[in-house]
């Protein structure tokens, strides 16, 4: 096909320079992009679609009726991530990652960055996310963020930023080993010759962190994955994931605690629980220790985790680092606990909590990106210069009545991949989410889910909110 | 393995039995309506009373013909027992143990499901359903042999053939007692529409089930086209004649209540059966530890222990006999649930709470 009539438009194309000559990395696959022949786009992708069907690789929609079943949109064309620039990611994931993890651990024990006035007090002790039932508590080895899942954006300028650290419970690895599989099964051509890093271990990586973490006197651990069910948005890879790493997939009413010990109801009785990957909010956990009306959780499970009986990934109480206003002073947590500067930037954020910085935020809103600080999922973001004036005077109401809430970026200008469009390409904007296991050791998973916004134009590439996802390629240099 | 992941495997199967059987049931009433040897009007309302739920069928559709027979049969959702709600309620279940099902079960499964979804929204299959039917039955077998080849057989794989075969026993015993339905004494059964077969002087060939009086039947021409059907409707017609050669009643129902080696014959299912249930608690046959070993071996040895000329002979004939069988097989998977899937509430919880 003619590639020649693709345009980059003016902004950062991950496979194209501004000449349209591929960028590093992307060389052997513009290649072979280009002598496919006239309608093969078309053809692999439709092939690409039906396997996904067939392989019933859905995602929840929620707002809809329970249990609307979605597949998630795939595009077949890859993006590529040169080996060099990688490894500088995956520096500055892995520092930001223990900066993050020696912060939280802070928060709920000594809170020592707070006496040392790097972070003001308001930020650590009004944060939705803060769980007081995890205050004085001490993980087994230390780990509070064993599972993370970074989101990264590439900005007009070409420079990578973090823009959240998703330290819940991050949701997409499952899509990431799928896309490689689909890529692999509809366009095995791409491949060939390429030194692409394998993302297939991730599983197994996943289960010996889990085993890593569980209690000293469990020898032989039994690790589950606790699902709230198959009506959550995200029970695909829950059950993915499980079966992958061979582990039971439970709901909460499979689970008791008797005597501060974790067990499952099996058909030869109960059977003892040492790790739970758990994919449930801190919020649903434990209705004795957090939200009583919860349904999907364990009573009592707050109690055998304190009592040490059992380990939780990731530990209750980490969202505090996944607050947006917390997000901000990123940089300086890293700087405050390892003495380095960030590797990988942040992207400028005015937190609403500070009186100065929130006049200017109401001053210039139509200039930038308001974030509610404690939402997931692209909700509640308004693009100041995408909204009307209501949205906007909202917006502004919303702020003043609860600045500590609110945080502004500018707008930002995301790169984007050539996507495939009927037969032809065209850029569509792009995030990358890389994913870290924290364990004996902290793993970065290489290249991680890559997000596109499939409208044209759209900067939302949520999966709630019509956005699909791309494999992602590490391509190291030379050829095999 | 957990109690709730039991419990989805043995029902997935259940429920996937379930759609071939009831697949199989109306190819057959499709052939005998071309024979025309019973009324139409007669058999398609004898092939809902076959699965017990006349009532819900003669309340939402009224007459029993072809097209509302088959709608209600193969794609109405709001039939819990129809094939599309089957296949769907089986994928269900299997989405809530993904993590212990193959892939290439679960693709199998959730192709059959794609495959109703998309016929169904059609509907043209109504009026020529073969095709429709004909893959059921083969996502079903699939299904089943994929099971089989891919999944290790042991704890799950014994409550999926569990399910399996008691749905199977289950329906076989359905088949066997159709005539029940074809006979002018089931007209209480029928609805009070004026098209209602009951109040049509039914044709006299297909009365020619009723026993003279040692419990033998006539053998006339039409009793062999409909035990002949009787036994297509267990794909069961090639090995009965391996083993009979001519068709009749006493054979028929012989061949699928009591042989050992058939696989659609009751006997068989619960031979089977009963190896998955001992094979998952480490029991041995001829004793019991819990309910469910107790009921499936006592209705096991019935079939062991008893003969067809005693059933025609007994009490009730062989409506009356199949009527039992069924009874005590639902009991039994009522043990069965008890003994392995309920969620009991467990001894300390109150110190939990505490």
């Amino acid at each position: 096909m003619d590639l020649q009539a693709y345009q980059t438009e003016g902004f950062h194309d991950e496979l194209f320079d501004e000449t349209l000559r591929p960028r590093p990395g992307a060389e052997l696959l513009v290649r072979r992009l280009a002598e496919a022949s006239d309608g093969e786009l078309a053809e692999r992708q439709r092939a690409a679609d039906k396997t996904l069907l067939t392989m019933g690789i859905t995602f929840n929609v929620y707002g809809h009726e329970a249990g609307t079943e979605k597949i998630w949109p795939f595009d077949i064309v890859p993006r590529v991530i040169e080996a060099n620039e990688w490894s500088t990611i995956e520096r500055g994931l892995t520092q930001r990652i223990r900066a993050l993890n020696l912060f939280i651990d802070d928060v709920y024990n000594k809170r020592q960055i707070v006496a040392d006035g790097v972070v003001p007090d308001w930020l650590v002790g009004s944060g939705k996310c803060f769980r007081g039932p995890c205050a004085g508590l001490k993980p087994p080895r230390g780990v509070w963020c064993h599972i993370t899942g970074t989101d990264l954006v590439r900005g007009g300028d070409g420079v990578m930023y973090v823009l959240e650290d998703n330290l819940r419970t991050p949701s997409g690895v499952s899509y990431v080993l799928e896309n490689r599989e689909v890529m692999k099964r509809t366009f095995p051509q791409l491949f060939a010759g390429q030194r692409i890093s394998p993302v297939e271990d991730y599983p197994e990586k996943l289960l010996a962190m889990l085993q890593y973490i569980a209690p000293p006197q469990s020898r032989d651990p039994t690790v589950v994955v606790l699902t709230p069910g198959i009506y959550n948005s995200a029970y695909f890879e829950h059950s993915f994931l499980a079966r992958q790493m061979g582990v039971e997939l439970v709901q909460g009413s499979d689970l008791v605690v008797q005597g501060d010990v974790v067990q499952m109801r099996t058909t030869r009785g109960l059977k003892r629980v040492d790790v739970i990957y758990r994919r449930i909010d801190d919020d649903f956990l434990d209705p004795l220790a957090f939200r009583e009306d919860s349904l999907v959780g364990v009573p009592g499970l707050m109690r055998a985790y304190r009592a040490g009986n059992v380990a939780l990934v990731n530990a209750p109480g980490t969202g505090i680092a996944d607050d947006k206003a917390v997000y901000a002073y990123v940089p300086k947590i890293i700087r405050y606990y390892l003495g380095e500067d960030a590797i990988i930037p942040n992207v400028p954020t005015f937190v609403c909590g500070e009186p100065v910085e929130c006049d200017h935020v109401l001053a210039k809103l139509e200039e930038l990106v308001v974030k509610p600080a404690n939402e997931s999922g692209g909700y509640g973001i308004v693009l100041g210069p995408r909204a009307t004036k209501a949205q906007l005077d909202e917006c502004r109401a919303r702020i003043k009545a609860n600045p500590r809430n609110y945080v502004a970026q500018p707008m930002l200008s995301l790169s984007r991949v050539p996507t495939v469009v009927g037969d032809s390409l065209e850029g569509r904007h792009v995030d990358l989410r890389p994913f870290i296991l924290y364990g004996e050791d902290i793993f970065v998973l290489p290249g991680g889910l890559t997000r596109v916004a499939l409208v044209k134009g759209s900067l939302v590439v949520n999966s709630a909110q019509g956005g699909g996802s791309k494999d992602t390629w590490v391509v190291r240099e030379g050829r095999w | 393995m957990l109690s709730r992941v039991a419990d989805s495997i043995y029902w997935m199967n259940r429920q996937i039995e379930r759609a071939e059987n009831v697949a199989r049931a109306v190819e057959t009433t499709l052939d005998l309506a071309l024979e025309g040897t019973i009324s139409p009007g007669r058999l398609w309302n004898a092939l809902v009373c076959t699965f017990g739920d006349q009532a819900d069928f003669w309340e939402r559709f009224g007459l029993a013909d072809q097209s509302n027979v088959i709608s209600f049969l193969a794609f109405d959702t709001e039939n819990p027992n129809s094939m599309a709600s089957c296949l769907q309620a089986a994928r269900e279940n299997a989405r809530t143990v993904r993590d212990m099902i193959s892939t290439p079960m679960w693709e199998a499964i959730n192709k059959a499901h794609l495959f109703v979804r998309a016929a169904a929204t059609g509907r043209a299959q109504v009026h020529n359903p073969r095709e429709f039917l004909d893959e059921v039955k083969r996502a079903s077998q699939l299904i089943t042999g994929v099971t089989d080849a891919t999944m290790s057989h042991g704890e799950a794989w014994h409550f999926a053939r569990m399910g399996r075969l008691i749905e199977r026993a289950d329906k076989t015993s359905r088949v066997v007692d159709v005539e029940h339905y074809f006979r002018p004494a089931a007209s209480a059964l029928a609805p009070p529409a004026p098209e209602a077969p009951s109040n049509r002087p039914a044709a006299s060939a297909a009365l020619s089930f009723e026993a003279n009086g040692d419990g033998v039947v006539a053998a006339t021409e039409a009793d062999a086209v409909q035990w002949s059907a009787v036994l297509e409707s267990a794909s069961a017609l090639e090995m009965y004649r391996k083993e009979y050669g001519a068709v009749s009643r006493r054979n028929v129902a012989e061949f699928l209540i009591f042989d050992r080696a058939f696989p659609r014959a009751m006997h068989f299912c619960l031979i089977k059966a009963e190896e998955s249930l001992l094979a998952v608690t480490g029991g041995s046959k001829g004793t019991f530890t819990n309910p469910a070993e107790q009921r499936l071996g006592r209705l096991r040895s019935t079939l062991d222990y008893g003969d067809i000329d005693e059933v025609l002979a007994g009490e009730g004939g062989l409506h009356g006999f199949v009527d039992g069988f069924q009874e005590k097989l639902n009991r039994a998977s009522d043990a069965i649930h008890d003994t392995f899937f309920a969620l009991r509430p467990v001894g300390n919880m109150a110190e939990v709470s505490a």
